[in-house]
């Protein structure tokens, strides 16, 4: 059985002032699926991001959150954050800063709980009490997607999450995210330069180059249409 | 000393201030705004003049120039990028226009020093309970937006991501900032006030392990400053602001020095 979608793009275009970015982008993306987002730098994946995150106005065309926004809550995950080295920001703190709402400052024993959950499942557990400033590259990666997850998304965007990270805390990150995507049926969208790792752990691929956008199962993704799209 | 109420009212409002400085410090310093701190204490002057030009109360000429000028601090500052520029143009705007307001009230020099460096001889109770309302005000909106305000103080990025509205929240905290200043400025002065606002939550961070730690901390760390410098200045007669800038520098710099062996360890 076919899983449900749960975002839909049709005709969507971003134009800046004398500038298109994409135009006509249709794409439907269903629950469970993981896609990789790939193009140069330029192509308007970061706009395309900003825009599923309602950062933006599409210019043209809709976005639409099946089978209604209020069901679909988006984790982000960044390639950089700017916290401050000397912030007294603990990782357990940090994941919990996405525990918002108008309630009591402190957390409540079930928040504090989620949040021990969360550190179980993204193995940060041991680095728990460590500020966050003080966390290595792939920690701090780790910490970011603990935070994004804390409010159990059903989509996650991983925005050049691993662009920064070394073969091997890049390959854990994205075992951990694979192992979350089976478990839990999150969706995920992996945008990356990285041909090899979005080849090993996606499904789906959206290749964008200027005037061209391809999508298609990962296996159609050859190395002649690669070289075509890095060099257009 | 206590048995003088000018005493007994200075240590009240001084306590008022360090709890509020040591609060609002916490989210001065992780949200870089130091430097608009200092700005709002400038137009502080500005209002206190205008005040006395206008036969009001320094406090209230404060109040209205500060929450008016944070509101436009934070619609031109939006953007980092600009923010020092549009801070610096505003500072600059608003020291003229107090020199121009306390010419145009024919004080003298003595009256702007006061405004500037404070004085402690000069606090009733009902500037106490004045204070004491203001404060809070500052801590119930703080109280009611703190998840907020620490998620998009301690991590910008992450709190525009889940779409809050951080606009909204930078110019309401600045609104906050201009409260505490107009209340704290009454002691330390419009000159010093940033003193109490920065050092205290700077000097924490390097010794807390927690957000709240770094809260508590601060607050400590303004009300030794505080209370030492009003001692000290009843005892040697020497100006309060003086004491409590050298008090809270120390510790700043003690704190500085902390990190540095802890990072050469």
């Amino acid at each position: 059985m076919t899983a449900a979608p749960i975002l839909k793009l049709e005709h969507l275009g971003v134009t800046f002032p004398n500038n298109p970015v994409f135009s006509d982008l249709n794409l439907t993306i269903r629950q469970g699926e993981v896609w990789s987002i790939i193009g140069k730098n330029g192509v308007g994946k970061t706009t395309l991001m900003r825009t599923l995150l309602h950062q933006l106005r599409p210019t043209q065309g809709k976005v639409t959150y099946l089978p209604s926004v209020n069901d679909v809550r988006i984790g982000y995950v960044p390639q950089f954050r700017n916290i401050d080295a000397d912030y007294p920001l603990t990782i357990r703190d940090f994941v919990g800063l996405n525990l918002t709402g108008w309630k009591l400052p402190w957390l409540s024993a079930k928040e504090r709980a989620k949040v021990q959950r969360i550190l179980e499942q993204t193995g940060l557990t041991q680095l728990a009490n460590r500020p966050i400033g003080q966390a290595s590259g792939g920690e701090k990666q780790k910490a970011y997607l603990a935070q994004a997850l804390v409010e159990a998304p059903n989509l996650l965007i991983l925005d050049e999450s691993t662009a920064s990270l070394d073969p091997v805390t890049k390959t854990e990150l994205l075992d951990l995210v694979t192992e979350l995507n089976q478990r839990l049926n999150l969706t995920v969208l992996f945008v990356t330069h990285d041909i090899p790792m979005a080849q090993k752990y996606t499904h789906q691929y959206l290749m964008m180059t200027p005037g061209k956008i391809e999508q298609g199962p990962i296996a159609q993704l050859t190395d002649d249409k690669v070289w075509e799209g890095e060099n257009v | 000393m206590f048995s003088y109420e000018f005493m007994r009212n200075a240590f009240a409002a001084g306590t008022i201030i360090a709890v509020i400085c040591g609060i609002m410090g916490v989210f001065v310093i992780a949200r870089n705004m130091s430097f608009l701190t200092h700005t709002l204490s400038e137009i502080g002057f500005s209002g206190a003049a205008f005040g006395v030009f206008a036969g009001w109360a320094p406090l209230n000429g404060m109040l209205l120039f500060t929450v008016v000028s944070s509101v436009i601090v934070g619609q031109l500052s939006a953007r980092s990028e600009r923010r020092e520029a549009a801070t610096s143009a505003i500072s600059a705007l608003f020291i003229g226009m107090g020199i121009l307001f306390l010419s145009l009230a024919n004080k003298n020099a003595s009256y702007a020093t006061s405004i500037l460096f404070g004085s402690v001889i000069g606090i009733s109770a009902s500037d106490v309970r004045q204070m004491l309302w203001l404060s809070l005000v500052v801590l119930i909106v703080v109280f009611v937006l703190y998840r907020f305000l620490k998620f998009d103080s301690f991590d910008h990025t992450g709190a525009r991501v889940k779409g809050l509205w951080t606009n909204a929240l930078s110019i309401t905290f600045l609104v906050l900032v201009a409260l505490s200043v107009s209340v704290a400025a009454q002691i330390v002065g419009s000159l010093l006030i940033f003193i109490l606002l920065t050092l205290p939550a700077a000097t924490a961070k390097y010794f807390a392990h927690t957000v709240g730690g770094m809260m508590v901390l601060a607050i400590a760390l303004a009300l030794i400053g505080v209370w030492s410098g009003l001692t000290l200045s009843y005892m040697t007669n020497y100006p309060v602001s003086f004491f409590i800038a050298a008090i809270e520098a120390i510790f700043y710099f003690v704190a500085l020095g902390w990190q540095r062996l802890q990072t050469a360890e």
